[in-house]
């Protein structure tokens, strides 16, 4: 087995998927104006609640359907609490991820019996495309892809279109830069914020079940590992724009793929050194990246109406 | 009411009957004022902060509902619940601050809530732009669709928001204080766009307190006071060209404003003594160019200049919060290039921020401790070592506060509860305290009204009587022009012009403003000529 070959593309590819939906909820978000760092909470709550519900009823798609729920009613609260209440976007968004570190780990024994992990359940199976799979090379990664593999690149030129080429995007866009200036020609800031944020839960959730039912088909505590996180950097780093977002995100899950791979052939570099291999790129990416000014210009600040 | 065959004056664009406005805090911003405006006229509405004026417009747009009173468009009763419905009933206000998306292009910006879109939900991008383009072309706006707000300058920002309530069908333009901001050119500019809108039959009603530009543009002007209707003037052309018929009314309308006579600008004799600053090929190496000026004791130097054009970075320069590239800065005769800002503070510069909200005070701090602000080391409010004496402060605030005339309840209060022209005293009071050799005194009056604004002229023209030197950076023209002995004029990071107010007028000041130097070696007074 070497380093470099399809093995990575594929690997790449799966470790990409849920940084890119992750991001994406983040992108939604944070263009409307709120903050989202609960997006490791959503992420972890999809993951356990996808795995949950497959085990329960043995089918992922109702798991897929139930996580994705899940991150919905949590944008809910998200939303309840950044918009309407008006608390601190920071400290309500830390609230759910901490909720969601808390709650998952503690549900594992009572629902499964064992601590830690849960067992394996049934995942998102590739679909295959006859023809598709069959070409030479690149057969190999279309053998692999599910349906989520899909959507997610899918995802790109949709947010892409609606955020900039759609009234919704245009109001989205007004409601972050200055919401004030969008509320005086009639666009509902608090209505258009909700729908970013429940949107933006939605997406982290699916990265989130992405994760446990298409990559490894169990849930394990804490099994984002600060991968929600990441969806952030690779979100910043992106600019807050939908094609550099995609590049960041392939960037991080890539420099993840080659970690995991270089530990597998056992290439002689630390073992720790290795695993903080995605980490360290992310933080490269922060530290080289210029331009704060790039943010929403009214992102964080909730909207009063006068 | 009379029947249609009765023969009488057209019912007014506009009229307010009796409005009343009182705010759930006690404040009674509108005292039953009536108010009529001719269709397809432009009407002054002048008088000072707090008189009023903008509440009695916010009623007219819907964004404040009135405790009492009525609103007849065209002797038709209306009633506005929000800004929608007064746009709906063809009435449209452009607010002080501005309504626009700075990262939107003009076109983003006008459709914004009432976007067109094509059969597939998409933006008709094309066909928007080509229309405001055209509603443009007919008022001469001198819009270009697709450009990007944040790029445009601050004159042509105020032409889109005027296009913008054009585009939304306004009938009835509400524009408050549209000026404040621009330079003359983009003054005259707007005024002509407001002649083509009365021209083509559209009513403007133009809040302001600076008389000369309501004297130039307004058909009549409503005089408002403590939120009543002090008086009413119509302006002929009798009254634009200069002479006593304009006089008389600036006069009548100033005292209508104010309710006294406001004492003459400053006459004296310029006799500066020695230089308190000078710089010598000073700059920061990035925005601003090498600059060449001194400040004398005794003078006021004013530095006019288009918003953004170096000014901040030069007084940041003076300062020491921007470090200096090459070149010499002078103190006193003292080289303070290499100087910390607190030493050179200690060394004698005052500071008036621009900003004072953000940058002079701390809103959230008591007055006692914004008094505080910058003599924090100073052993005098200490006690046993260094702990702060929480009496000697209070008793600091206290004496700035009776010195400045500055109105609060207390020292305690948070300085956010006091109103703009009391914050500004207690920074101007809190800066002289210094006792500076030099002050530099950043849009000292900027928001303020008149009797603020002539507090503030007072001060610094007893500094210079003190033979101290003043720095005035200001966007007002006029305000430069009554006060300076001597006027800079930056552009582009670079000093372009120099000259005794005495020799220039506002027009020329305006022009080095926005064009610079138009070659290296011309002398820029030789282009004043």
């Amino acid at each position: 087995m070497r380093v470099f070959s399809i093995g990575l593309v594929i690997s790449g590819i799966h470790l990409s998927m849920p940084l890119l939906f992750a991001a994406y909820g983040g992108l939604v978000s944070e263009r409307s104006g709120v903050i989202n760092i609960a997006l490791e909470g959503m992420m972890l709550f999809g993951a356990f609640l996808g795995v949950a519900v497959t085990f329960w009823t043995g089918s992922p798609w109702l798991g897929l359907a139930a996580g994705v729920g899940l991150g919905i009613l949590l944008g809910a609260l998200h939303g309840l609490l950044s918009i309407t209440v008006r608390a601190d976007q920071i400290v309500s968004a830390t609230a759910i991820n901490l909720l969601a570190l808390g709650v998952t780990a503690a549900l594992i024994p009572t629902i499964w019996g064992q601590p830690g992990v849960s067992p394996t359940v049934a995942r998102i199976p590739p679909v295959v495309l006859p023809g598709l799979s069959d070409l030479p090379l690149v057969g190999e990664i279309f053998a692999e892809l599910s349906i989520l593999d899909y959507v997610g690149f899918l995802m790109v030129p949709v947010a892409f279109y609606v955020l900039y080429r759609t009234p919704l995007g245009l109001r989205l866009r007004a409601c972050g830069e200055v919401p004030e200036a969008a509320a005086s020609t009639g666009v509902d800031v608090i209505r258009t914020r909700y729908l970013a944020v429940l949107t933006s839960g939605a997406l982290a959730a699916l990265g989130g079940v992405y994760l446990s039912l298409v990559q490894v088909g169990l849930f394990q505590r804490g099994m984002t590992q600060g991968r929600g996180f990441i969806a952030l950097a690779a979100m910043i780093f992106g600019k807050w724009r939908p094609l550099p977002i995609l590049a960041a995100s392939l960037l991080l899950g890539f420099a993840d793929a080659f970690q995991f791979r270089a530990q597998a052939v056992g290439l002689p570099l630390p073992h720790d050194l290795l695993l903080a291999l995605p980490y360290l790129v992310a933080l490269v990416a922060l530290a080289t990246f210029i331009g704060r000014a790039t943010a929403p210009g009214a992102i964080g600040k909730p909207y009063v109406k006068d | 009411m009379a029947g249609p065959d009765a023969v009488q004056a057209p019912e007014p664009a506009v009229r307010l009957r009796g409005i009343w406005k009182t705010y759930s805090g006690g404040v009674q911003a509108n005292r039953g004022i009536d108010l009529a405006v001719r269709a397809g006229s432009i009407h002054g509405l002048l008088g000072e902060n707090g008189a009023g004026k903008s509440t009695l417009m916010k009623v007219l747009f819907g964004l404040v509902s009135p405790t009492r009173g009525g609103i007849e468009l065209s002797g038709r009763k209306v009633r506005f619940g929000s800004p929608a419905d007064a746009l709906e009933a063809r009435v449209g206000m452009v607010q002080q601050h501005f309504s626009l998306i700075p990262d939107f292009t003009v076109t983003q910006n006008l459709i914004l809530g009432n976007e067109p879109t094509t059969r597939f939900g998409r933006l008709a991008l094309r066909a928007a732009a080509a229309r405001i383009q055209e509603l443009s072309d007919r008022y001469g706006f001198r819009i270009d669709p697709n450009a990007r707000v944040a790029d445009m300058s601050v004159g042509a920002r105020q032409r889109v928001e005027i296009l913008k309530i054009l585009h939304r069908g306004a009938e009835v333009l509400i524009l408050d204080e549209p000026t404040a901001a621009l330079t003359p050119q983009e003054s005259a500019e707007l005024h002509g766009v407001l002649r083509t809108l009365r021209e083509q039959g559209r009513t403007v009603i133009f809040i302001s307190h600076k008389l000369a530009e309501v004297i130039d543009l307004c058909d009549r002007v409503t005089v408002l006071r403590d939120g009543e209707v002090v008086g009413e003037r119509e302006i002929g052309p009798e009254h634009r060209g200069p002479g006593p018929d304009r006089d008389a009314v600036e006069r009548d309308l100033a005292r209508m404003m104010v309710g006294r006579d406001l004492p003459a600008g400053p006459g004296r004799p310029h006799a500066p003594g020695a230089p308190v600053l000078i710089l010598s090929g000073a700059t920061d190496g990035g925005a601003l160019a090498p600059i060449d000026m001194e400040v004398r004791g005794g003078e006021i130097v004013g530095l006019a200049g288009v918003e953004g054009n170096g000014q901040n970075e030069l007084i940041e320069l003076i300062l020491g919060i921007r470090g200096c590239a090459s070149g010499r800065i002078l103190l006193n005769g003292t080289d303070v290039t290499r100087w910390p800002v607190d030493r050179r503070l200690r060394a004698g510069i005052g500071h008036i921020a621009e900003d004072r909200q953000s940058a002079a005070l701390v809103m959230s701090m008591p007055v006692a401790e914004n008094a505080l602000l910058g003599y924090q080391n100073q052993p005098r409010f200490h006690r046993r070592g260094r702990w702060l004496s929480v009496q000697r402060i209070r008793d600091f605030a206290a004496e700035l506060v009776r010195r400045f005339d500055v109105r609060t309840p207390s020292v305690r209060v948070t300085a956010s509860s006091l109103s703009g022209g009391n914050q500004q005293k207690l920074v101007v009071g809190r800066e002289l305290a210094r006792r500076p050799s030099l002050i530099v005194a950043a849009q000292p009056t900027r928001g303020l009204d008149l009797a603020a604004t002539s507090f503030v002229h007072e001060e610094l023209d007893e500094l210079r009587a003190d033979g101290r030197g003043v720095l005035l950076v200001s966007l007002d023209l006029t305000e430069i022009m009554t006060l300076s002995d001597r006027i800079l004029v930056v552009s582009g990071g670079a000093m372009v012009g120099s000259a005794r107010p005495s020799e220039v007028d506002e027009e020329t000041l305006g022009l080095w403003m926005t064009r610079g130097r138009t070659d290296r070696t011309g002398s820029v007074e030789a282009a004043a000529t």
